[in-house]
């Protein structure tokens, strides 16, 4: 056989494996080309235009939508919201999840059925935690406000009181805290044992081993935790929604307007698809402007087997 | 890590800090079981006893798990559960499987490129294409029905199809080869050799959609609230239980109901855990560590 024989051979060879290579890809191609680049452009299209939903038609309001983001009240209320949120609920999260997770790492027996657990939560429907937790954290007869009272401490009307309507859906974010805690296990199980038992017979103390071992070791983990954790938190929905905004005779506070109910009401309530695609657009620059502040504080911070990445 | 040099003193300390760290493990065991058994002591109360706290009732009313299927069209919700579960799960399965074999076997131009666009697509919040979607289904025509609910898995999931190829990746190419050789067609190599080797990763797959879908609660809010509770799913269903038995909608507070759909959508859950937890942690573990 010619090479020139051979070569044509080899290339039509790679042109069917490209062929059925593309194939294999071409349901995700699709799914992108509709649900991700067409539905982009609509979402960016929507979010310069007035929407009528009866007559599916847009008629154009240049960057009106945009400026009722900065115009409108209930707009910084739920950003005001979301934010305050956010930054109680990752924090307190992954501290407590670190410290179940610490808990267990030392531990030699029973370990399987505590994980297990501590990981049910993680498993429940959000409807059914917010049918319990709407009865738990009752301000007058909640088990919660019960179990204070134990010890002398008169709790608040958690889902009522605006200081404390927050701290109710953190404390629900706080029982499902088990995916966390098996992330974090994980990655303490991975740290090597020899580097803790050359630390004791440095001396080093149990903090100093946990600040100058254990942190640095699992400090990717611990900011992939963060970044994850942060963009769930930004766009809280269904416990918000649940416990506040499901009833449309109830009266909701307005600490508990998040983000994601209000680009909700506005959508599907409202139908103010031109308000709520801008708000769309707006959440997602937010994310990507804190995941990009994040990438930059993770590198300076966290360690990396290996040198920095 | 005792060794014969340690003082007593260090011993004495080590056994107090293992008994404090046992009884804190238990103390959260505790926090994190309580909802559970208050939720199943709740389930079998009469109307006037569910905000009491008791555990166990004082009055057990077995009747409740039968009443609430008079009371709530909960078997239609049931079945509307399972059916758009079973179906997403599997469909998202099947086609993220093959997406990540074609990212992962076959080369072609624009591989990287486009793979690339794939992780991209996973830092997309959901709430951008949310309102388009709604418009896409609904000019299809099937706002109202189940279909939004798992038709958009037929198109893989960024995540899973990751997943995938991160397995397929570790199989030995010369496999794929020399099935080649014997004249195994392209779609021979993925449904006789990769998929049933990719048994492991295609569990946790299919058990996390599963769970993503069945605990879904914004799409069938988005899609299915039409005023037909029949077609609603348990989520969505047990929303509505809990407005309509509530006093300011009119309702007398019969939060026992509440209690039993309650119970019965996360008992599934449950199970399937005891069952898989294992594919459950690895998965988890796995995806976050590796992050």
């Amino acid at each position: 056989m010619s090479t020139t024989a051979k070569r044509r051979r080899r290339e039509t060879y790679q042109w069917r494996e490209a062929v059925a290579g593309y194939l294999f890809i071409l349901p995700w191609l699709i799914g992108l080309a509709v649900f991700t680049v067409l539905s982009m452009g609509w979402s960016l299209r929507l979010s310069f235009q007035h929407y009528d939903l009866a007559t599916a038609t847009g008629t154009s309001a240049g960057l009106d939508n945009y400026r009722q983001l900065v115009g409108n009240p209930r707009v910084a209320t739920a950003l005001g919201n979301t934010f305050t949120y956010a930054l109680m609920a990752v924090p307190v999260d992954i501290c407590f999840a670190l410290l179940l997770a610490m808990l267990l790492s030392h531990q030699r027996r029973f370990t399987g059925p505590f994980r297990v657990i501590y990981y049910l939560p993680k498993m429940t429907p959000p409807v059914a935690t917010a049918a319990v937790f709407l009865l738990l954290l009752n301000g007058q007869y909640g088990a919660i406000n019960r179990f204070l009272g134990w010890f002398g401490v008169d709790g608040p009307t958690w889902l009522v009181d605006p200081h404390w309507v927050k701290v109710s859906i953190v404390i629900m974010t706080l029982w499902a805290v088990g995916g966390t805690t098996v992330i974090l296990l994980a990655a303490l199980q991975n740290v090597p044992r020899e580097l803790y038992e050359s630390a004791q017979v440095d001396g080093a103390n149990g903090l100093a081993q946990f600040l100058r071992i254990t942190v640095p070791m699992i400090s990717p983990t611990l900011f992939f935790l963060v970044i994850t954790n942060t963009i769930g938190a930004l766009q809280v929905f269904d416990q918000a929604y649940l416990l506040f905004y499901r009833d449309g005779n109830a009266a909701a506070p307005d600490a508990a307007l998040f983000y994601g109910v209000y680009l909700y009401q506005q959508a599907f309530q409202q139908f103010n698809f031109g308000l709520a695609a801008a708000m769309s657009w707006l959440l997602f620059a937010i994310l990507m402007v804190i995941t990009a502040v994040q990438l930059k504080l993770g590198n300076r911070f966290v360690h990396y087997e290996g040198g920095n990445r | 890590m005792s060794g014969p040099g340690l003082s007593p003193w260090s011993a004495l300390g080590r056994r107090s800090a293992g008994v404090v760290r046992l009884v804190l493990l238990l103390a959260f065991a505790a926090m994190f079981l309580y909802p559970f058994a208050w939720l199943l002591s709740a389930s079998l109360k009469p109307r006037g006893q569910v905000f009491d706290n008791r555990i166990p009732p004082r009055t057990w009313v077995f009747g409740n798990y039968v009443e609430v299927f008079h009371q709530l069209p909960l078997l239609a919700w049931v079945f509307n559960s399972v059916l758009i579960a079973v179906l997403a799960a599997t469909l998202v399965t099947l086609s993220s499987s093959a997406v990540a074999f074609g990212f992962a076997y076959f080369r072609f131009p624009g591989r990287k490129v486009l793979f690339g666009l794939l992780l991209a697509t996973m830092m997309l919040p959901g709430a951008v294409t949310l309102i388009p979607n709604y418009l896409i289904w609904k000019w299809l025509g099937w706002l109202g029905t189940n279909v939004p609910l798992w038709g958009g898995t037929l198109f893989g999931s960024a995540f899973y199809i990751f997943l995938m190829r991160q397995f397929f990746l570790g199989v030995s190419r010369d496999l794929f080869e020399a099935a080649r050789v014997d004249g195994c067609s392209y779609f021979g190599l993925f449904w006789r050799i990769a998929l049933p080797l990719a048994k492991p990763s295609a569990i946790i797959v299919w058990l996390f959609e599963f769970q993503a879908s069945w605990n879904n609660f914004q799409g069938p809010l988005i899609y299915l609230n039409f005023g037909d509770p029949s077609s609603y799913t348990v989520p969505l269903g047990i929303s509505y239980a809990m407005t309509m038995y509530s006093p300011t909608a009119g309702g007398h507070g019969d939060y026992q109901y509440v209690m039993v759909a309650s119970l019965l959508v996360t008992l599934p859950m449950l199970v399937i855990f005891a069952f898989a937890q294992r594919h459950f942690i690895e998965g988890i573990a796995a995806g976050g560590v590796k992050g």
